[in-house]
């Protein structure tokens, strides 16, 4: 990444930007997110995860952070860090609520000057890799984040989609915003694709199957590959466990690491 | 779009909004000092859309905190469910502007809206089942609307102002998820309508119980009735060894312990069935299709709890008013 500006701009010294975007609610962005900045730091990164989700902020669920806080320092905020070796850090607006049942009644505008806050006044250090979660939709969040991120040529986008046409009809919209926006699509995610019943093993395709990689096929973007639908991933996240540390030999864990791999290697690649 | 001046800047907060003249955007606008002095009365608008509506007589807004958990699918089978009564108008006004699902879960993408003298006339499913959406609007399915709050909520009003539904007993609005402009808007915009109620959809997840209690809190807060909360995607049966999963697992005790803690009514629990996705896709109503699956039973009996509701709420409204509603003779 570039750097336009010297002093305390936090963003300049990262050196990886990935979105994660989805015109569709509930595939699974906040968990593909996760599992994204986890497997990064497992592979060794430095790993920071903004969560721009203001109306319904999963993250901090998702890693058992429910009653953290946010401190300042004389820089910025702090962002709440998941480990002890301070490897991964979390930043959510969910750490700024008193009760966690309080509903953010906000408009675009005030969306806006929170996100831009997000993006300035965070102090997220030496970062290899920055990951953000965003809401569904190509509203509000979206302009403002991608239009703050202009200058800094983040990495791309990860999109994910469920496989039914109802969700792959909302991230072919989400694809022309990306293009509208010159982000580049680091590829396509098919999540909950295909269930296996864990009392007989046979496969029930309930929100359809292949419709990600159809997707990916006809508008020739990367197609990342399948993640099951697996209850045993969606245990995890309730109870806030790692689960590539849990459940380590699974079709689930193979799927998430190849998508890891494949952002791994946006490093390598550079020059 | 009444709120927002020709002249106005890109990002320009709306007139009627309390941040019009101090936003950043209003910086160096003619308009800022206008906006800044004016006095912000009620929007017009809330009255033209009473008048409009009045001849609707049961309103129900279906609403998430939490994005993916059916709030278009139960919106669509919901109007399929209340329009099998030949008698009754039913209509549906998708007001999910980024993300419109519901001309594809009704069968009717691609079609077009008209214009005429007394406004834009719906997209008609069925006889007695019209539909309203952004999707209709839109060139084609790659079109994305990257459009921010005041754009969304102007188009809301639009909607909400003049679409000629005629006379009708239902209009089943679905929203997308979140507390934001979308919902502010037809909350407010409504004010004067009278909604008979929110129907709140939730998955039984903890994660997705989270963001479900945020939206009982914005009702509250906009004084919007809640009718009560309906859990879908509980649970799933194998149609090869019939054992049940519980995919979406109800660790923090599911949709029923939410609703009895937040003191609103359950109405009760969808299973997941991949037949209802399958219907979905293909734009078919799950109720017709297959009739006699326990979903469909299920999809009867909140329903029927639904109607229930919304004819008690009109009948109190009447006593208090001491009017009559006229609407449909329902011959
Ligand atoms: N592959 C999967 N297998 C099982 N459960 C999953 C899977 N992916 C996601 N989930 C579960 O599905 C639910 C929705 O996922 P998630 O919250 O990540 O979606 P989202 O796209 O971020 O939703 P929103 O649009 O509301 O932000 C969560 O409860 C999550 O635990
Ligand atoms: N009970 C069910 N069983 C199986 N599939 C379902 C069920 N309910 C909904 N679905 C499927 O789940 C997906 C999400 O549903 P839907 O689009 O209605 O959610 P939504 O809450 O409107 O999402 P958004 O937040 O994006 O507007 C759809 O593909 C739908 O067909
Ligand atoms: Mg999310
Ligand atoms: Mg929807």
């Amino acid at each position: 990444m570039s750097a336009p500006m010297a002093g305390t701009d936090h963003l300049s010294h990262i050196e990886h930007v990935i979105l994660v975007l989805s015109g569709k609610g509930g595939v699974g962005k906040s968990t593909v997110a996760t599992q994204i900045a986890l497997g990064l730091r497992h592979a060794g990164k430095k790993v920071g995860l903004l969560d721009l989700d203001l109306c319904g902020p999963s993250i901090p669920r998702m890693f058992n952070l429910q009653n953290q806080d946010i401190h300042q320092c004389p820089e910025g905020w702090l962002p709440v860090f998941v480990d002890k070796d301070q490897h991964l850090s979390v930043m959510s607006i969910a750490f700024l609520l008193e009760d966690a049942n309080d509903a953010i009644v906000w408009r675009g505008p005030k969306k806006t000057a929170m996100i831009k806050q997000f993006l300035s006044d965070v102090v997220w250090r030496d970062l290899e890799y920055l990951v953000i979660d965003t809401p569904p939709g190509t509203s509000d969040e979206h302009i403002s984040v991608v239009e703050s991120l202009k200058s800094y040529n983040p990495d791309g986008a990860v999109l994910v989609t469920t496989p039914q046409a109802v969700a792959v009809g909302d991230v072919r919209r989400e694809l022309t915003f990306c293009k509208k926006t010159h982000i580049p699509v680091i590829g396509i995610i098919e999540n909950m694709s295909g269930f296996v019943c864990p009392h007989c093993t046979e496969c029930t395709n309930i929100f359809s199957k292949g419709g990600g990689e159809a997707l990916a096929k006809q508008f020739h973007v990367p197609f990342l590959g399948c993640i099951p639908l697996d209850p045993k991933l969606t245990h995890c996240l309730e109870q806030g466990k790692n689960f590539l540390e849990v459940y380590n030999d699974t079709p689930t864990h193979k799927a998430l690491d190849a998508v890891i791999e494949r952002l791994i290697r946006i490093d390598r690649d550079l020059p | 779009m009444a709120d927002i001046p020709t002249d106005a800047p890109e990002h320009c907060p709306g007139t009627a909004s309390d941040d019009a003249g101090k936003a950043a955007a209003c910086q160096g606008c003619p308009n800022q000092n206008v906006c800044t002095v004016l006095p912000k009365g009620p929007d017009p608008a809330v009255a033209e859309i009473k008048e409009r509506l009045s001849c609707v007589k049961h309103k129900i807004v279906v609403l998430s905190g939490k994005g993916g958990v059916g709030k278009s699918t139960f919106t669509a089978h919901l109007a399929h469910g209340l329009a099998t009564d030949h008698t009754k108008q039913v209509g549906v006004l998708d007001v999910d502007i980024c993300g419109p699902s519901i001309p594809r879960i009704l069968g009717v993408e691609g079609e077009q809206v008209h214009q005429s003298g007394s406004g834009w006339s719906p997209v008609y499913v069925d006889d007695n089942l019209s539909v309203m959406s952004i999707g209709f609007l839109l060139g084609g399915p790659d079109d994305a609307v990257i459009w921010r709050g005041p754009k969304k909520n102007g188009l809301i009003k639009q909607f909400l102002r003049d679409v000629d539904w005629g006379e009708m007993d239902f209009l089943v609005i679905d929203t997308p998820p979140g507390t934001s402009d979308e919902h502010l808007s037809v909350a407010q915009y409504l004010k004067e309508s009278q909604i008979d109620g929110a129907v709140i959809i939730t998955t039984p997840q903890e994660l997705a119980l989270l963001d479900v209690r945020k939206e009982v809190n914005f009702c509250r807060k906009v004084e919007m009735p809640i009718i009560g909360v309906v859990e879908n995607m509980s649970g799933f049966v194998c149609p090869k060894c019939k054992n049940e999963s519980q995919i979406f697992p109800p660790t923090t005790g599911g949709g029923e312990k939410m609703a009895a803690d937040m003191d609103v009514k359950f109405l009760g629990k969808l299973p997941l069935d991949p037949r209802i996705g399958k219907c979905c896709d293909e734009g078919k109503s799950f109720l017709t299709e297959v009739p006699d699956s326990p979903a469909t039973q299920a999809y009867t009996q909140i329903i029927n709890k639904i109607v229930d509701h919304c004819n008690k709420f009109v009948a109190s409204k009447e006593t208090e008013t001491g009017e009559k509603m006229e609407v449909g003779s329902s011959s």
